[in-house]
């Protein structure tokens, strides 16, 4: 007896998608996304249509701290909320993907609400042309404030964010000269915070209570701005902040150094980024793909992932379980596997730490390098709270996403014992299609044997079967996506 | 057959920034309470020490350990060009470079020159989830220990006897096999330094006796877990425990107070309990924070500062004071914060060669003043 439906579409395909768009797939989702094929399923990752998230007002009503958002772990949550529940997976892994890239830590910006405007503000220029985004990173409250560009005045020059901006957001080391650092620095002057004298004071004096925090406003002061000739990247004019984008966009080598972020976090594990000056990407080819189509198409950042999503280099077998999955990814794609939390409580905010003790505080990077990725994420330290916080997460036989997998086996097989071997097959498509060695096989299939019979519609089959799945995904192969 | 046990360093941070001036109070001095209208310790509370300094009053037990010559106050300490961000701030702390993002933890680099091979996997251990980037360096073990009573692998499963099924197979799982590659070959190797690391820790609440009772708090309950891993003798030289809530821009003097309490009692008790198990001698803290508070109070507390106190604590080292106070004239102030006078790294220097016996200069990046603290020095 078999429920899988739409024999032919290619599943591990899908699911290969669903990890890297995603924080992987139920099974209803595998499901969903394989009856549309593969260029269908792109299609719908493109235009999701409603993310279907709990609205803002209904949050704050319900968790007091997720209206003042005061530290890190309650911004933090907020999103960490989102990415569990979301319908549409990829704005988010999109907003992680610029959050790491464009790495600003509330610990420095002090304020949670304008944290959460510079998530939403990569959802929904996230795809779109860098030249926009890159103005909207420019112009965005928690950026200024996190590279104090609020300090880069016509009379007194402050370079961090025009460095950054090279060094960091858009064309990486060796691309530039310290000369343009100090005329695109220039340029910024004036990008600055509302009223910031007011500001400052307000924010000594912050208090919840009555009006709430006020969120710190962009604006462009004309009179601070330094318009005099700038000359960068060779070229000269009295440029503003926007010229410098124009110029920063059309060279080669910003859209190489995007694509090679692209690369890092959809395709495979590159090199540290700190190392990308010295060695060459790991696959030329893959990179060139993703430029040609940055040039195609206005510089959109959603035709290169396109792009890189119909090619073959992405669909290969070896391309799949080639990265490391992030703390973010094991522990979103783990609460999404196991059917956890309908609204916004405190095991949101044990989530949101359990990333943090594995290396990855979301809103807090640990500098404006954001995270290493690759197995920087992986120490003996990290690999107990990942190991931990997986088998915990799917312990549980009642949990609506757990209870869903033993029912599925149920469904599969005759009443009475279901085979070990058949009993680690299912699993293992349950948790999303997860490929395992031939070594973690014999031993899965082995703990399976040494449990006893498995009959999953008695209470003590579906006991077994959630000690299996705690099994699985503690595995090394889990690790991956 | 009582060996002689290799020296170890316990480190206490106190995540947040430790009030220097309401920690070790200048309180005959004039400056002090011009600059400390709302958030003052008054006369009537402060424990007085010698030369117009005083403790804070949470600090009684560490006035004891103070009494008994074995606390070293290091006052003024800090870093040229001060961070005020907590994260940055410690940051720094963590791996002794100031002045880019340094990679690797200080501790992390000691722990691979003990132990280059990675050998014993609990060479330091960590008492809180998570690990502190002082401790992270490429391919050192370091074991992160929550709840030491419940350290462990899947400890989600639900029966005794099924966790230990799902252990051995978890065992046999991570062993990587031939030509598996690098990745797994690694995560591998971690998981089982993981399950290793684990198997030896639960050894230690096990072989522990004491009458000694902690306090019921966090670093002390953290303390208690460094003298169990201690006693049992696992070949650890590393432990690394960390006090949080001394951000106190608001409510400071409450906060502080009751903070400190916590973290004196605590001490007092890990002392006892050394000296009940006679291995006191081999033990040296460091307590730290990432920095001190802004000289003038914002009228209920203090907000970021630079210049601060550390404090080497230990039957081998030399009680008293070291370095200066920095000065309260209003212009030898930073940007209205004190001035660092003497540089961390010099004091890690300290503790890296003449206690741990190891090559400093390469992990603090040079050679830094040191304020030799010990009683006899090593090298």
């Amino acid at each position: 007896m078999s429920t899988v439906t739409n024999v032919g579409t290619d599943f591990d395909l899908i699911a290969h998608l669903l990890r890297r768009t995603g924080f992987g797939a139920t099974r209803d989702e595998l499901e969903e996304y394989a009856a549309l094929g593969y260029e269908g399923a792109l299609d719908k990752l493109f235009n999701p249509g409603d993310a279907d998230a709990l609205p803002v007002d209904l949050i704050r009503r319900y968790h007091a701290d997720q209206s003042d958002l005061r530290i890190p772990p309650s911004s933090g949550s907020f999103w960490m909320y989102r990415m569990v529940t979301t319908k549409a997976p990829f704005e988010e892994k999109i907003a992680l993907f610029w959050h790491r890239v464009f790495a600003t830590g509330q610990t420095k910006v002090i304020q949670g609400k304008v944290m959460i405007s510079q998530i939403e503000m990569f959802r929904k220029y996230g795809l779109g042309s860098f030249r926009e985004l890159l103005i909207q990173l420019s112009r965005d409250p928690a950026m200024i404030l996190w590279l104090d560009n609020q300090d880069n005045h016509k009379d007194a020059v402050n370079e961090n964010y025009g460095r950054e901006i090279l060094e960091l957001f858009a064309m990486g080391v060796g691309n530039y000269t310290e000369e343009d650092v100090k005329e695109c620095a220039r340029a910024f002057t004036g990008w600055t915070i509302a009223n910031m004298p007011y500001m400052s004071t307000k924010m000594r004096n912050n208090t919840l209570r009555p009006y709430g925090y006020i969120a710190w406003q962009y604006e462009y002061d004309e009179s601070d701005h330094d318009d005099g000739e700038k000359t960068f990247l060779g070229e000269t004019g009295n440029f503003n902040g926007e010229d410098i984008i124009d110029i920063i966009c059309k060279n080669p080598a910003t859209p190489r150094f995007i694509a090679r972020h692209l690369y890092h976090h959809f395709v495979a594990d590159e090199f540290p980024v700190p190392q990308w000056p010295f060695e060459e990407p790991k696959d030329p080819e893959a990179i060139q793909i993703m430029v040609d189509a940055y040039f195609a198409n206005d510089y959109s950042i959603g035709a290169m992932l396109r792009a890189m999503f119909a090619s073959d280099i992405f669909k290969a077998e070896s391309t799949r379980f080639a990265r490391i999955k992030s703390p973010v990814e094991i522990v979103v794609g783990t609460l999404r596997l196991a059917g956890d939390f309908d609204w916004p409580t405190d095991d949101v905010y044990k989530a949101t730490a359990a990333c943090t003790y594995m290396g990855q505080q979301l809103l807090g990077p640990a500098s404006v390098e954001g995270w290493m990725g690759g197995d920087d994420w992986i120490s003996t330290g990290s690999m107990v709270q990942r190991i931990n916080f997986a088998s915990d997460t799917v312990g549980d036989p009642e949990k609506r996403g757990i209870k869903s997998i033993i029912v599925r086996i149920a469904e599969r097989h005759e009443p009475g014992n279901v085979e070990p071997e058949a009993l680690v097959d299912d699993c293992l498509d349950l948790v999303g299609r997860l490929q395992v060695g031939d070594d973690t096989l014999e031993g899965l299939v082995a703990f399976a044997r040494d449990q006893g019979d498995v009959d999953a519609s008695t209470d003590d089959g579906a006991g077994k079967i959630t000690s299996l799945l705690q099994l699985i995904v503690s595995s090394r192969e889990y690790q991956l996506a | 057959m009582a060996k002689q046990r290799e020296k170890v360093l316990v480190i206490v941070q106190l995540s947040g920034g430790n009030d220097y001036l309401n920690c070790i109070v200048p309180w005959e001095d004039p400056r002090y309470r011009d600059a400390r209208i709302g958030v003052r310790i008054t006369e009537d509370e402060v424990i007085p020490l010698d030369n117009g300094l005083g403790l804070n009053p949470g600090m009684s037990a560490f006035k004891e350990l103070y009494d008994q010559e074995r606390v070293a106050i290091i006052h003024g300490i800090g870093y040229p060009t001060p961070s005020r961000s907590h994260f940055r701030s410690m940051d720094i702390w963590h791996t002794a470079t100031p002045d880019r993002v340094g990679e690797q933890g200080w501790l992390g680099q000691a722990v691979r020159q003990l132990d280059p091979s990675g050998s014993n996997v609990v060479t330091a251990v960590n008492f809180g989830n998570g690990l502190p980037r002082a401790l992270a360096a490429p391919g050192v073990p370091v074991a992160s220990v929550g709840n030491l009573e419940d350290y462990g692998l899947l400890t989600g499963m639900s029966g005794a006897a099924q966790r230990e099924q799902a252990l051995s197979a978890f065992s046999r799982i991570y062993t990587p096999g031939v030509g598996s590659g690098m990745v797994m070959d690694y995560l591998g190797k971690t998981g089982l330094d993981a399950l290793k690391g684990a198997d030896i820790l639960k050894q230690a609440p096990k072989l522990y006796e004491s009458t000694v009772e902690y306090p019921d708090n966090p670093i002390a309950q953290a303390l208690k877990g460094v003298a169990q891993v201690h006693f049992a003798d696992l070949g650890t030289r590393v432990f690394y425990t960390v006090s949080g809530g001394w951000d106190t821009h608001t409510n400071e003097v409450t906060l502080q107070r009751g903070l400190w309490e916590e973290v004196s009692t605590g001490l007092r008790a890990f002392y006892q309990d050394l000296e009940e198990h006679d291995l006191g001698p081999e033990v040296t803290i460091l307590v730290f924070s990432e920095f001190g508070r802004r000289v003038k109070d914002n009228g209920n507390g203090t907000d970021h500062g630079s210049g601060g106190v550390s404090f080497v604590i230990g039957d081998a080292v030399k009680g008293g004071h070291y370095s200066e106070y920095p000065s309260l004239d209003v212009g030898r102030l930073i940007e209205g914060d004190l001035a660092y006078n003497f540089d961390f790294r010099g004091l890690y220097t300290d503790l890296l060669e003449d206690w741990l016996g190891l090559d400093a200069q390469e992990i603090v990046g040079g050679n830094f003043e040191k304020i030799s603290p010990f009683v006899d020095a090593v090298a």
